[in-house]
């Protein structure tokens, strides 16, 4: 144990502020810029609430703090904890289902007493990590029986939480296990046959799915059939969007936000928010960060120097892109509506901590490494 | 095979790594580039589209309606006015406690439970940031004591709006007409956006013709809301446009003479200017008062005025279809000379009754012992039917109804105001195609005296007695003389539609007619020489009684044993002064029994009003 913390091994021709803070500086400076972004945008789309804007930058800090502190943590040590970390989430996962909280008709929190928890944000660092933990040792691409336990591993999680339901977060849990899998080399014909199954599975996962995760999928697939009801949404963020134009309609003055015609505005369709007010240059410039963070994240994972730093980094980042994508395909009408936030905009507290822990097991990684003789 | 060791080869893993993120990252990538397509599309190439539809979101159009032109008379008096009304309206979320409010406020105003209830439906259907109205038409004495207790209502306003006002009540009522709230008769027949914040329109008379000229132009205000619907500010205004004010050709003060002279009887007055077709009366009675149409009649009121044996809302001068009796004797007889059929001095003997050759019915004379020997002048000044019966056989029925439709009998006057009905002249084509029975000489005796089946509206009648006036220089009979656009002093005449001129073959055959007419109420014998004696001016007349009940052979009409229904109309057309005449009248009192004695001086009433204005 004596190993969590300790620098002291490492080159000392190294031992810049980086190494000795164990913060990235080119990630700690694109999520800098994202979050001023984000209060900027929820700053209008909350119709100028400095108590909601307070609450917020709370929660940045918290969120920084919490990757500032896991930045410390060994990635060695990290390892020799996932088993229980894993093991500890499965549990209060099948707790969750069997006493939990009932949360906007969905069972997804734990009251410990003193504290609501959500355990499905922990899966969320938990499964790469289990996912990564397990391939760590073995010989890669993963093939056979490896590959039936790793998947075993993704899925028990992905459907404890869609039971719940949450079709979110497991949806995220599921393709940060998948990249988990990808980028230990899966084979393509692999990829290729679970792709048919999958297709051929979709008419299975209808029967099993919800009323309402139906008719999100009826609504997605034709907003206009009910504009006052379920696909209100969908249809208000695209007329905000589109009517931002190229520059947008100016910070402050969204008609579309401030005029309340488009719903949760603060939290999930922020995005239609930003693109009404900045217009399709202030998508870019967020779009440019966004990809400054995932590139450099992906490079973390690549300059890694053990399986489970590679795997764990990588799948990090790509769970990072998932967000971004789901949620702005989402609001843009891309995609059904599936309750996922803008990562680092949307207004909301627990995913965000959760996020930032992930980009405090990269630097982690990152300012963790041995100097290798070449 | 088992050359392979299963130790890691991490050379190749990590080169195995590499390549898969790359992998991710063009996934990435190619994502992306998708999302950002989708931005392209929605941002740049539907900008325009989403932002009408972020306009529409926001920008609501609010309609405001024009005021509605005004009516004058031909002297400027007003006879259709917009009055401020005021209403009571309540904005639901302001008000606490709604029941103890209406309780409270039933205290000041008179709310009756239909109030109430309309009040509550009203209510579910608006939302609550917006006005619902209590009460309408408060009167003064409410608005005042409301007033007084304002401050204790938040929540509860009086709202000025104006409510169409006829001031003379039932006097002008058939010829103007009302307006009314827009049913769905109406939405199908006017352009729903210019009407969009109306509320009443035109219904009948003057109202619904010039409705167009009188509605103006919807004006709008362009407001911001927001998802609720809440007005948040204006961004552009376009004040509406007042319709046109009006000004008839009628003369308030005649009318009401003539009103006053036909009393309560039922009939219709009216008078026309010969030069122009100018209507300067327009009586039909009884009438009823049009205020009570403008905000919707009660059913109890409505009922009783539809079920009233007299008949008041029936418009007896554009829809009172008369025998014209002896009224239509100078035009019989002017077709007589006109055609050349008699002369001025070609006399007749009159018996008593007429007789077909062969035939044993004798057509009766009103005059039981005869007139004894007659030609034109003295048969129509003492009214011979004799006269008339051996004319109109000569004539035959074609000519007669070839020169009678010269005058316009048998059809619409086209007067500018709807609803007018055509009377009758009958042909023998008309009888074939309605009864499929051939023509009688028997029916051509008794149309030669305005009976049978000849049918006149007094509007038809006091337009031919005009165009007899004027020597057949037609003038369609029209109501509305001029419009005015709001605030202007100036105004616009509308033109006067000459009707096709009658073709004189002598002008003298005219002037022996409107001497003989002369004969009859300023002659020794004349059958109304009692209105004519004490005349300042001279003038012409004819007197009509029109059967409504046929006689027996030898039966003997009176007066005193026969029902009211069943009595004779009294007819007297006129046109005064003889040698230009400035004005052409028809009166006809119903079940008024003889001309002479009822029509008559009614008439004389009104043309001294007009050549003297005794009373201004």
């Amino acid at each position: 144990m004596s190993t969590l913390l300790d620098s002291h091994r490492e080159d000392a021709s190294r031992r810049d502020w980086q190494h000795i803070l164990h913060l990235d500086a080119a990630l700690l400076f694109g999520l800098a810029v994202l979050s001023t972004l984000g209060l900027f945008v929820l700053y209008s789309a909350a119709a100028s609430d400095e108590h909601l804007l307070i609450r917020q930058i709370v929660r940045l800090s918290l969120a920084f703090s919490a990757m500032a502190i896991i930045a410390q943590l060994r990635p060695q040590w990290m390892e020799r904890w996932t088993p229980w970390l894993y093991g500890i989430g499965l549990l209060l996962l099948l707790a969750v289902l069997v006493a939990g909280d009932i949360g906007k008709g969905a069972q997804r929190w734990l009251d410990l007493g003193f504290v609501r928890f959500q355990p499905s944000e922990m899966m969320k660092l938990a499964v790469p990590m289990m996912v990564a933990w397990y391939f760590s040792d073995k010989r890669l691409p993963p093939t056979g029986w490896r590959l039936v336990i790793a998947g075993a591993l993704i899925v028990v999680p992905v459907m404890l939480i869609a039971m719940q339901p949450d079709l979110g977060t497991s949806l995220l849990i599921g393709s940060a296990g998948f990249f988990a899998l990808f980028l230990a080399g899966l084979s393509w014909r692999l990829l290729g046959s679970l792709a048919l199954v999958a297709a051929a599975g979709t008419p299975v996962l209808w029967h099993f799915m919800h009323d309402y995760q139906r008719q999100r999928v009826i609504t997605f697939l034709n907003p206009e059939q009910d504009p006052l009801g379920a696909g209100y949404h969908i249809i208000q963020s695209k007329i905000a969007i589109g009517s931002g134009g190229v520059f947008g309609k100016g910070w402050l003055n969204g008609t579309q936000a401030h005029l309340e015609f488009l719903p949760e505005r603060s939290t999930d369709f922020i995005f239609a928010v930003l693109g009404e007010e900045f217009g399709l240059v202030g998508i870019g410039v967020l779009l440019l960060v966004y990809s400054v963070i995932i590139v450099r994240s992906l490079y973390i994972a690549t300059q890694a120097q053990d399986t489970f730093g590679r795997l764990l980094g990588g799948s990090l980042a790509m769970t990072f892109f998932i967000y971004i994508i789901v949620n702005t395909g989402m609001v843009t009408g891309l995609l059904p509506v599936v309750g996922l936030p803008l990562p680092m905009i949307s207004y909301g507290g627990t995913s965000m901590v959760t996020l930032m822990a992930g980009f405090g097991i990269l630097m982690s990684i990152h300012t963790h490494r041995k100097l290798l003789a070449t | 095979m088992a050359v392979r060791v299963t130790i890691k080869d991490y050379l190749f893993e990590s080169r195995l790594f590499m390549q898969r993120s790359v992998q991710a990252l063009v996934f990435s990538g190619v994502l992306i580039a998708i999302l950002f397509g989708r931005l392209i599309y929605l941002q740049v190439l539907a900008h325009e589209h989403y932002i009408t539809l972020s306009d529409d979101n926001r920008i609501k159009i609010l309609p405001l309606p024009p005021n509605r032109g005004l009516i004058f008379d031909r002297n400027g008096l007003i006879l259709a006015d917009n009055l401020p009304s005021y209403r009571l309206e309540i904005t639901p979320e302001q008000v606490h406690d709604m029941d103890a409010t209406l309780d409270a406020l039933s205290q000041l105003v008179n709310i009756r439970d239909v109030d109430r209830k309309r009040f509550e439906q009203l209510r579910k259907r608006t939302p609550v940031f917006k006005p619902v109205p209590l009460r309408f038409r408060l009167s003064d004495e409410e608005v005042a004591r409301f007033a007084i207790d304002r401050h204790r209502y938040p929540g509860v306003d009086i709202v000025a709006g104006l409510s169409r006002h006829y001031p003379h009540g039932p006097l002008m009522t058939h010829a103007l007409g009302y307006v009314g709230r827009i049913d769905e008769r109406d939405l199908q027949r006017i352009d729903t956006s210019d009407y969009s914040g109306t509320t009443h329109i035109g219904k009948v008379g003057i109202e619904k013709t010039y409705e167009d000229i009188l509605h103006g132009s919807v004006g709008y205000s362009q407001v911001e809301t927001n998802a609720e619907g809440r007005v948040l500010r204006t961004l552009v205004r376009t004040p509406p446009v007042p319709g046109h004010n009006l000004y008839l050709t009628m003369d308030a003060e005649l009318q009401n003479v003539a009103d006053q002279a036909l009393g309560n009887r039922a009939g219709a007055v009216v008078a026309i200017d010969p030069d122009n077709g100018d209507v300067l009366a327009f009586v039909s009675k009884p009438a009823y008062d049009p205020n009570l149409f403008v905000n919707g009649i009660d059913s109890k009121t409505y009922t009783a005025l539809r079920e009233d044996d007299k008949q008041p809302l029936f418009n007896r001068v554009l829809r009172g279809q008369y025998p014209p009796g002896s009224t239509l004797k100078p035009f019989v007889g002017l077709g007589g000379l006109e055609q050349g059929i008699t002369s001025k001095h070609a006399h007749t003997f009159c018996p008593g009754y007429y007789q077909l050759t062969g035939k044993a019915r004798k057509y009766r004379d009103w005059k039981r012992s005869g007139h004894g020997t007659v030609d034109l002048t003295a048969a129509i000044a003492q009214s011979c039917d004799v006269y008339f019966y051996d004319l109109a056989l000569s004539m035959g029925i074609d000519r007669m109804y070839d020169f009678l439709s010269k005058f316009g009998f048998g059809e619409r006057t086209g007067i500018d105001i709807s609803g007018e009905l055509p009377g009758l002249l009958p042909s023998r084509q008309w009888k074939r195609a309605t009864r499929n029975l051939p023509w009688f000489p028997g029916e051509t005796l008794i149309a030669g005296i305005g009976q049978g089946f000849v049918l006149t509206t007094p509007l038809q009648l006091a337009s031919a007695t005009a165009a007899l006036a004027s020597y057949g220089n037609r003038k369609k009979p029209h109501i509305v003389a001029s419009t005015q656009i709001y605030g202007d002093i100036e105004l616009t005449p509308l033109p006067v539609e000459p009707d096709p001129y009658i073709v004189i073959e002598d002008r003298q055959n005219w002037h022996d007619v409107i001497n003989a007419m002369h004969e009859v109420v300023q002659g020794k014998r004349g059958t109304a020489r009692k209105v004519g004696k004490d005349a300042k001016y001279q003038f012409a007349g004819k007197t009509g009684t029109a059967q409504v009940f046929g006689l027996k052979e030898e039966e003997k009409y009176d007066a005193e044993t026969l029902a009211e229904k069943l009595r004779d109309h009294s007819l007297f057309i006129a046109f005064a002064p003889l040698d230009k005449p400035l004005i052409a009248i028809t009166v006809i009192v119903e079940h008024g029994g003889s001309g002479s004695a009822v029509a008559a001086p009614i008439a004389r009433t009104i043309i001294d009003q007009y050549l003297l204005k005794p009373e201004s």
